[in-house]
Parts: C-alpha cells; structure tokens; sequence
C-alpha cells in the first residue's frame, strides 16, 4: 500500500484509509532509552508514529506527602532525592522558598556560594544530558566524555558536604556548614582547565557531526506560543524562543542588583535563546548555558565576600555553632529550640512560593505552614512534569527511532516528574 | 505595581465579585509579602482566566503551575479544598495567585484546559491525589497512581503509610517458574 | 533449605562435607574452577535503575569506576540475555510487578542485587507508595548499603555476588543427592501475579497498551 515517508521533514500522515500498519507498541517503562521509569504507549503505523500516550506514576514516591511529615530542616533530605541529576539545585530552590515564607534573607556569603553550587549543579545536569544526547542516538562515547566531568563535580561537592550525591547542604537561613578552605581554588581549577577540554571535546565529536544533525534537526519541534501555552520553562522553552530565564527576570543572589548589601552589581552573562525548537536547538542552549554557568562561577568566586554564612540568630532559624552550644547556656537554649520535637521552627501562618532557575527550568516550591514546626503542604512545581505534557505533540509524524532524541531533549527526570 | 494594576483591571471587569487582593503570608514583623491572590468562584472561573490570559493589562500567557491545598486542619479555614492556580505574566513579568474553594462531597471545578494547554497533566494530578473533578477535561483519569487505586492520597485523612496497598504483592520465590 | 544463605566463604563444600568420591570432587572442582569462574568474571548485569542509584549505576559504569574491570559492562536491557538483577533505586507499587515479570524472564542461573537503601527496605520513603524492600517479594541475594551507595560498594556487592556465583551448584554429596547434579532441574511452582500486577497492567494509554498475560 503506498505511503509517502518525506523523510527529511516530518509531516503529518499522508495515506490512504483502512492501511492495515498500525499497531501499538509498548515502550518501557524498563527500557534504556527512557531513562529511568518512563512508559510510553506508542501507536505506530509501520515506523511512523501516530500517538503517544505517556503513562507516568512509576517513581512516585508520595515526596509531597513525606513533606508535612518533616521538618523544614529534615526535609531537604528527600527534597534532593526529587532532581537526581543535579541533587544541589534542588536543597537550593526547597530552601529559597522557605525562606521567603519565613521572610529571612540570607547572608552574603550564602548566597555567593548558592550561586556558585547552583551553576555546578546546572553543569551538572546539562553534561549528563548532552552525554546521553549521543548515547540515546548510539554514540557511547559523548556520554562518558561528560560522565568524567560530573565526577569532577562530584568531588566537590563531596568536599563540602561529605557525600558525593545527595549534600544536605542547605538549611533554613544558611548553610550546614562553610566550604572548606582552598575549595574555590579546586572550583576554578574545574571551571577554567578540566571542564573546556572535556567541553571541546564533546563538540567535536556532536556538533558538526552528520548524523548527529540530521537526526536532531528539524525533530520535535515545538513553536513559541506552544511553548508557552504549555506552561514550558528552562532550556526547552529558550531553544523556542523564550525569552525567559529566573536568573534574569526574578533575580535571587547573585543575580540580583546590590546583592552583598554593599551596591555589588549582578553577575553578567547570557542567557542562549534560540529559534529552531528542535532537538538541536535545545542541544545548542545546554551547550551554550554550561559556558555561561562557567563565566559566573568565575565571576562570583573573585568576588566571594567572607563573614558568616548563617542568618542572624535573632532570625530564631538557624542552629548556633557547637562553640555556643557547650559552652553558654543561651547557645544551649537556642539549640533546644530547634530541634525538639515540641519546639522547633515558628513560621508565620500563610503561603508563599519560591522558585529558582534550574538545568530544567522553574522549580518552584509552594509551601503553606499553619505554624508548625513541618510544612502543612509542601507542593513542588516540577519543571520535568510540565515539560513532559507537550511530548505527544513531538513526535507525531516523527519515526520511532526518533523517540530517544526528543525524550532525551526534554531531559525528563523521572523523580522529579511524578514525586 | 504591575499586579496590582492587574488585579485593579480584574476588578474593573467583574465588578460583582470581589476580587480584593490578598498577600499570601504576612510575616511575624507586620510586612506583607508581595505575592497576591485573588479568590475567584468556581463558576466564573473560565471567564476570568480568559481575561486574564488575554487581557492586555493583564497578560498572563502561562499558568506557571496548578495545584491544590486540603485545608481541613488548618487554622481559621472555612472550605476544604483549595484550588491554586499561580498565573505568570512573561510580558509584564508579574505573578498572580488564583484560588478555588471546593468541598465534599463531590468536589468539582471547571477545566481551564481550554485556556492555558499545560494544565492538562496538573488538573489530572489533583484529581488522583485530592479527589477535585475538573469539568471539561479532555481526559481525567489517575496520572500518578495506578488506575484502580480507590482512595486519594494527597487528603490530610489519608495516613501516611497507606492502608496496606503497598504490601499487596505476589511473593515471587526462587522457586517460582 | 537454600545453600546460597548459609555459604561460608573460602571454605571448601559448604556444609563442610567431603566428597564422596573422586567424580563428585573433580565435578566441584570442574563447577567451581571452571564453569563459575567463567559465569563469575563475566555477569551480565540486568540495570532496573529506577532512580538516583541508577545514576551511581551508570557512574560505575563510567571510566572512573570501571565496572568493566569484572567484566559486567554488558549491560544488557533484555532480561533473557542477563544473569544479575540489580535493582537500583526504589520500587513503588505501580513497579513492583513489572520487576517480578522482568526477574521472572530472566533465565537460570541468576542472583539478585538489592542497591541501595530505598531498595533494600524503603530508605527514606515510608510512603504509601513505596514498596519497603523488594525482598519482601523478590529473592534477594545481597544488600548494598548507602544512599546512594557509592560505586565502590556497589563493586562489592558485586564481588560479594562473584563468591556467591563461585559456590553455584557446588554442593556436597549428601545435598545433592542421588546423580551428578549436571542437569538443570525445571523450578516447580509457577506463581500467579494476580492482583498486584494488574494494578500496573490495567487502564494504560487508549487501553491497546495493557495487554499482559500472567508469567
């Protein structure tokens, strides 16, 4: 029966009724290419697809139900477990929004080190992407190219926190403890000598690569207005032309005009727009922004101001140090405080919403307390569940073996996704 | 300030609801936090997130995230269930918070699906997890947990552990074919 | 009774029994020497990574921690072509019955690794999704501790497996009882997935998807 396949373009199905190829295809949800618990229901009509339906659920944890459970402190913990590629930007955005209930802000020094932790870990996320942006497609090596670098990242951030993936790192008003010293020497020695050969070459082996192209351009596209109807953030909205980015628009840390008190500017850099909407496109950005990330760590490491990095303790958040603790008794008080059970955190009664730019776009947390010392609902808004919505409408048209591209370009995290 | 602008043209528009905003959280210092909502009625819903979206005081092209708070035990709360629908305005660059209060039994709100596409998954994942039916969905079945689970688990009476549904498995053996 | 929980490790026969006669000695030591040494330093690991386990999975495969080093990089997606389970990272209940239908197409011998705490008994999560611990419904031959454990106690756990395999099928002649032991025997019960698996099968996508029959 004839068929036209234009296989340059994807268009919609040119063929005659009653064709007898379609048929339903079960894709995951253990399956390499999903990377994770991804299931897929594919109707296909011979390699073309027709539809999709995404079936999600298969990691979901019960995260926002753990979360009235735990206190402010306790649950960024499990908050981590949510972005596993990028465990620290997710202690940092949990923590920006609770801050914002509690009405604190957070010192200098904090907020130069979250921002340099947030670009690693954006690194972080975006290595692996781009890694598995050659391995879904057949091309090993890509992918242990950036696996060696997040090792590098690994290491530091084992060197702050003890654990290589999941830190803890953050608490309410500050941080658990400083980073040790000479660990921005170690982070600027990454930024600037190990990661732009690794970055190099990466590009050589993808960027200009034949195949590579021609099995990512012009797949999955997705227009502006889409983009934004379907409530799209981070790096798949920027490759369609977005101009949208937290760090920018809704600056925190850093990003934010005066932000050591004493009328320090913003951090300057880019931020990678691009009009294809396709998988190249979104390969571009994550390329682009790791670049970026770099130039701000840079930027931010030279200017890292000292003195604490806690709150100040007339914010009643943050735990004194154990110099305070054994030896006076308010320090001892004060520590009592927080972490008995029938004591602890005193928020005020309300909501607030609190979001930061990760790899994957707005991760935003909306906390509402009652008072207590845990949240009384603890709802994450996660980038990969929005983002996740507008898959069907990819690949229809598109051929099977272009699955893994698009579901890679999304960089669905399946933790994050269903919690 | 732009929401507040917003919220003046909201008003301007239904005049017969009252649509005075409201700081989501005023801390212990008697400031008030600059993020505002709004409480709207089920029934008029559609109607003003449609101007809302198109309005060009208004502007909010994207509904940033769609979700749902089970006010049962919370101080001074008069409904149960709070629909929360947190509306971005990428022209402007200003937020907005919508609620919706439902309650039992039968709790029900119409769809804004045809209003902002990504509320799709959102309204089918407060469904699952708090029991809300959104009319006019184009497919409202559970998205998170499996189809025949019976009990929502999100609902402040739904324990943490479950009722045993986690334990409800075939034992598989060495033995076993 | 199951030999594989009470190995003493670098002993002769388990048990401490000796062979009977020379053909059961040199039979061991053909397993042992033999056959095991080369399903040992060559197991095809079956990676059910669900969550952050499965990156430090991946990151054990990678070059720095080298899994390949015991010769387990194959890591092959089908469960037919694999001999090691290792479930990384934690299973809910919508998963559970599609790693018992992925544990049983795998095909004899086969050992199961519990990564991780999630997998092990529930981590973190005491949930009303989170199964706590598949080994409440899946045989489970060793634990690896941590969260995520780090790729060098996954390596051990993948060692601890290598002794495991080493005394596969090795068994002192009172346990083996009457023959050689070569022939594989047939397992003897099937088992019904029944309820649970139908809570994952059911209802997907336009219902085309749901299709499973039971194992």
């Amino acid at each position: 029966m004839p068929v036209s396949y234009d296989l340059m373009k994807p268009t919609t199905l040119t063929r005659e009724e009653g064709a007898e190829d379609r048929w339903t295809l079960n894709f995951g949800p253990q399956h390499p290419a999903t990377h994770t618990t991804l299931r897929l229901v594919l109707e296909l009509d011979g390699e073309r697809v027709v539809d999709v339906t995404p079936d999600i659920g298969f990691l979901h944890s019960g995260f926002e139900k753990l979360g009235e459970h735990l206190d402010y402190n306790q649950y960024v913990v499990v908050v981590e477990r949510m972005n596993y590629v990028s465990p620290i930007n997710n202690d940092l955005s949990w923590h920006a929004a609770v801050e914002k209930l509690f009405g604190i802000e957070v010192t200098p020094r904090c907020k130069a080190i979250r921002t340099i932790l947030g670009e690693l870990g954006r690194i972080q996320d975006h290595l692996l992407n781009i890694g598995c942006s050659g391995l879904d497609l057949g091309g090993f090596t890509a992918f242990l190219y950036g696996f060696n670098e997040r090792e590098q990242i690994y290491d530091l951030i084992e060197q702050i926190s003890g654990s290589r993936f999941h830190p803890s790192y953050t608490r309410v008003g500050g941080l658990a403890q400083d980073v040790p010293p000479g660990w921005t020497d170690r982070v600027l020695d990454f930024v600037r000598n190990r990661l732009p050969p690794a970055l190099r070459d990466v590009e050589t082996l993808l960027l200009r690569n034949r195949i590579f192209i021609e099995r990512t351009k012009g797949i999955g596209v997705i227009s502006r207005d889409d983009a934004i109807n379907w409530s799209l953030t981070g790096p798949v909205a920027r490759a369609s032309g977005v101009r949208r980015d937290l760090r920018k628009d809704e600056p925190y840390w850093c990003f934010a005009d005066n932000w050591d008190g004493r009328g320090a500017p913003a951090v300057p850099f880019k931020v990678p727009i691009a009009t294809g909407g396709d998988v190249y496109a979104r390969f571009l950005v994550r390329l682009e922004e790791i670049r970026q990330s770099c130039a701000i760590i840079e930027q931010v490491v030279r200017m890292l101001p000292d003195g604490p990095i806690n709150a100040a303790p007339d914010a009643q958040v943050t735990l004194p140090n154990k110099k305070e603790i054994y030896f006076s008794i308010e320090g001892l008080i004060h520590h009592f405080e927080k972490i008995m059970s029938n004591r602890g955190f005193r928020p005020p009664v309300g909501e607030a919403y609190g979001a930061t730019e990760t790899a994957n776009g707005e991760q935003g947390f909306y906390v509402a307390s009652d008072g207590g010392r845990t949240p009384y609902r603890a709802r994450c808004r996660p980038p990969s569940f929005m983002n996740y919505q507008v898959f069907p409408q990819l690949l229809r048209g598109h051929q099977i073996s272009d699955v893994p591209a698009v579901l890679n370009s999304l960089n669905i995290i399946a933790a994050e996704l269903d919690r | 300030m732009a929401t507040r602008d917003a919220v003046a043209a909201l008003q301007e528009r239904f005049p017969e609801l009252d649509l005075a905003p409201r700081p989501l959280v005023t801390y212990a210092d008697g400031r008030a936090s600059d993020q505002l909502w709004v409480r709207v009625p089920a029934e008029r819903l559609v109607e003003v997130c449609r101007f809302l979206r198109d309005d060009p005081r208004t502007r909010f092209e994207q509904l940033c995230d769609l979700t749902c708070l089970d006010y049962l035990n919370f101080p001074g709360a008069t409904d149960r269930f709070g629909v929360i629908y947190s509306l971005l305005s990428l022209t402007h660059n200003h937020r907005l918070w919508l609620k919706v209060f439902v309650n039992d039994p039968d709790p029900a709100v119409p769809s804004v699906t045809g209003i902002w596409r990504g509320a799709e998954w959102p309204e089918r994942e407060v469904y699952d997890m708090f029991g809300i039916r959104f009319t006019g969905h184009p497919d409202l079945r559970r998205i998170l947990m499996p189809q025949n689970f019976t009990a929502y688990p999100l609902r402040k009476d739904y324990p943490l552990t479950g009722r045993g549904e986690r334990e409800d498995f075939a034992v598989v053996t060495r033995d076993s074919a | 009774m199951d030999l594989r929980r009470r190995i003493e490790i670098g002993s002769g026969h388990p048990g401490g029994e000796v062979a009977l006669t020379r053909l059961d000695y040199v039979v061991d030591a053909v397993k042992k020497h033999g056959l095991n040494w080369v399903r040992r330093n060559s197991l095809w690991p079956m990676p059910f990574a669900t969550a952050c386990c499965g990156i430090e999975l991946m990151a054990t495969g990678a070059s720095r921690y080298d899994i390949a080093r015991f010769g387990a990089e194959a890591m092959r997606f089908s469960p037919r072509q694999c001999d090691l389970l290792l479930c990384a990272g934690r299973v809910v209940m919508k998963m559970m019955p599609v790693l018992q239908k992925i544990y049983l197409q795998m095909t004899e011998p086969k050992w199961v690794i519990s990564m991780g705490a999630c997998a092990s008994t529930g981590g973190v999560f005491d949930t009303y999704a989170v199964v706590q611990g598949i080994d409440q419904f899946l045989p489970v031959d060793v634990y690896v501790p941590g969260c995520p454990p780090r790729p060098e106690t996954l390596l051990e756990g993948i060692m601890l497996i290598q002794q495991i395999v080493t005394e596969h099928g090795v068994k002192g002649a009172r346990a083996r009882g009457r023959g050689l032991g070569l022939v594989a025997q047939p397992p003897r019960q099937p088992v019904e997935l029944g309820a649970g698996f139908a809570l994952a099968a059911g209802g997907a996508g336009s219902g085309n998807g749901g299709r499973h029959g039971h194992a």
